[in-house]
């Protein structure tokens, strides 16, 4: 019991990070636009958030330069892939080499290379103490109840419901008919860069700003590869990709206490950690076939 | 005289060169450095002493393979993103069967090797090549997850199994001596690796420009739906290419072992594999472009970590210079596509994702 609580409640942790770049990635995709910039924005948001937070003494200061990074870096992927509509894939790969070295750079230069630094991290709340043994499960960092009860709603009700959501949507499958209804199409696929962009930074914050309050090389390790698996796994549906996000996580996060059992005591746990990335793998082998892309995916727009 | 036009591949890429030194002066004078002297540091300094530049030799090797490895599966159309796991398992074979051919005069143990670093980068591309050709399951992402499998798997080989019993350093046994690649020249690190790049180059080429496979291989990346009317089995083509691609990017790895460090180390690829994207697209996916858009990264590397030393500008800046010239040399590749789009879109399609890397005519 104990041990399932406590599963629970770090898959909802493990999970948070990934909700925040798989609903990011959906809004680049579903715009039309593969974003793997996503890897090195969310080292850049982790990096820029900690930087931050260390500098002022504010957590959320620190949330703030995230975002800001973020948003940025978004803007420079549209620039490159919108506005001079450069392949794609180039383009991500060439986005996430450079923000994980400016990161690098800028760590050196403030940091020094010296011991690893740390801040406080942020508290956890839980509303939900009062449920006994489940209590636990809720025991949450409030970037984790934000992604779930806000970010996740409100981005599926803005892509689904809102008018700029079907703007956002229309251009990323028929851009020359939204354009023809008078829809700016590489305006629209600005902002869903760019609020794209700020999601992924977030989703890297959350790993110096709650759940390790230090800065440390290779701290995304892939993550945000596994978002841009996760978006194809929900077939550009935040619903979906949030319930890929939760199965990744319960599985990374099962593997972890996994570990600590005598079984498997002479394994490294390196093959453990190995696990759910094989898995994501295969869940794509199962599910990814023939999938409907978004219509104008890796396409760029040119006004004729 | 032939007048040269500004949209030339040549002039292009040096365009694309010097807009990103300018971008990239704003990190070093955050730096506190002088942005001119920077420069000089990093290309020009590199190339004045034997020493250095024959560094600059060893640190294009593998990005020479790697760089062809991106190319010959970017010009199939096939998006193999994960030439730095292949790259390590290329290493990882390499450091498992240079301890096992004591035995063998170098003559057979380094073939031996090679081909087996070239067979493992090959089934680690295959994975996603079978699922890409078979499933129609997207490449990119399968290729790219693969990459933090294999650096799992050496770590977890260098803290299990291959952990040196008496120093408990995470580092694999030493190859035995005849699985060693030679040095080119006395007092240097240059090594085989460095021939064998040449002739991967070589071999590239020649198969790109030169055979039937290579034809099919290139039409596959213009327009799969043309290969295909023209009765070309698209699948067979993807797949030989991913394969090609792993292969060469494994032998990258057997080169770093082989000729570098004698041993897998936890550190042995500071990222080739993307950097092998970054010259294969400076180089236009052309096997001269890519052998000289090598040699400058090689060139960058070097100078950036000696401009660490002696300007204090953080060595990571080369990354930055690395992920900003990808952005810009794609940038104004496409702005030339456009701007050639009369011609292009004949055979191409105006919008045909696959091909808009490049393309000049082979």
């Amino acid at each position: 019991m104990i041990f399932l609580v406590d599963l629970l409640a770090a898959t909802l942790r493990n999970a948070t990070p990934l909700v925040y770049g798989t609903v990011g990635e959906t809004y680049s995709e579903r715009s039309g636009v593969l974003n793997l910039g996503i890897e090195g924005t969310m080292y850049a948001g982790a990096f820029a958030g900690f930087a931050a937070a260390w500098a002022t003494g504010s957590p959320l200061l620190g949330l703030l330069a995230a975002i800001m990074v973020g948003i940025l870096a978004g803007a420079v992927m549209a620039l490159v892939t919108v506005t001079f509509g450069a392949n794609q894939h180039v383009s991500g790969i060439g986005l996430t080499i450079g923000l994980i070295g400016l990161s690098e750079f800028a760590n050196r230069l403030i940091f020094q290379g010296g011991e690893l630094q740390r801040i406080g991290p942020m508290p956890t709340i839980n509303p939900l103490a009062g449920l006994g043994d489940l209590g636990p499960i809720f025991d949450q960092y409030g970037l984790t109840w934000i992604a779930f009860l806000v970010v996740v709603p409100a981005a599926w009700w803005v892509l689904q419901r809102s008018s700029f959501g079907l703007e956002l949507r229309a251009v990323g499958e028929n851009p020359e008919a939204a354009e023809a209804a008078g829809v700016s199409v590489a305006r629209t696929r600005y902002l869903a860069l760019m609020i794209g962009g700020a999601l992924m930074a977030i989703g890297g914050a959350f790993f110096t700003l709650a759940l390790l309050g230090s800065f440390t090389l290779d701290i995304i390790a892939g993550r945000g590869w596994v978002c841009v698996a996760l978006v194809i796994f929900g077939r550009w549906r935040i619903g979906r990709g949030v319930i890929g996000a939760l199965l990744f996580s319960l599985i990374f996060s099962l593997q972890f206490r996994l570990r600590i059992l005598p079984e498997f005591a002479g394994l490294p746990f390196e093959v453990l950690l190995a696990l759910p990335y094989l898995v994501i793998i295969g869940a794509l082998a199962l599910s990814g076939r023939n999938v409907a892309y978004p219509g104008a995916y890796l396409k760029p727009y040119r006004r004729t | 005289m032939t007048r040269i036009s500004p949209w030339s591949t040549p002039v292009l890429v040096a365009t694309a060169v010097l807009i990103t030194f300018l971008i990239t002066a704003g990190p070093i004078i955050i730096a506190g450095a002088n942005p001119v002297e920077a420069y000089i540091a990093f290309v020009v300094l590199p190339l004045t002493s034997q020493f250095t530049l024959l560094e600059v030799l060893v640190t294009s090797t593998p990005i020479l393979l790697t760089g062809a490895a991106v190319a010959i599966a970017f010009r199939a159309g096939y998006w193999n993103i994960g030439a730095e796991g292949q790259l390590l398992t290329g290493a990882i074979a390499a450091a498992g069967i240079g301890t096992l051919v004591g035995d063998l005069p170098p003559m057979l143990a380094l073939p031996i090797m090679v081909a087996g670093g070239a067979l493992a980068g090959a089934a680690w591309a295959l994975v996603p090549a079978l699922l890409r050709v078979r499933f129609g399951i997207d490449e990119v992402v399968t290729t790219l997850l693969l990459n933090p499998v294999a650096l799992l798997l050496v770590n977890g080989l260098l803290h299990g199994p291959w952990r040196d019993p008496v120093t408990g350093f995470p580092e694999s046994p030493r190859i035995v001596a005849s699985a060693e690649f030679p040095t080119l020249i006395e007092r240097s690190r240059l090594h085989l690796g460095f021939i064998l790049a040449i002739v991967v180059i070589g071999a590239v080429w020649y198969v790109l420009a030169r055979t039937p496979a290579g034809l099919r291989l290139r039409a596959t990346g213009l327009s799969p739906n043309g290969a295909r009317f023209a009765g070309i089995n698209v699948g067979a083509t993807l797949l030989g290419a991913a394969l090609v691609s792993g292969a060469i990017a494994g032998i990258a790895g057997v080169s770093e072992v082989a000729g570098i460090q004698n041993r897998l180390t936890g550190g042995l690829s500071p990222g080739y594999g993307y950097t092998g994207i970054v010259v294969a697209t400076l180089g236009t996916l052309t096997m001269p472009g890519v052998a000289i858009a090598a040699v400058f990264l090689g060139d960058l590397t070097v100078g950036a970590s000696s401009a660490a030393r002696s300007l204090g500008i953080p060595s990571q800046l080369g990354a930055v210079v690395q992920g900003v010239l990808l952005l810009t040399t794609v940038a104004l590749l496409a702005v030339r596509r456009h701007r050639a789009r009369p011609v292009d879109t004949a055979d191409i399609g105006p919008t045909d994702a696959r091909a808009v890397v490049e393309v000049p005519p082979a």
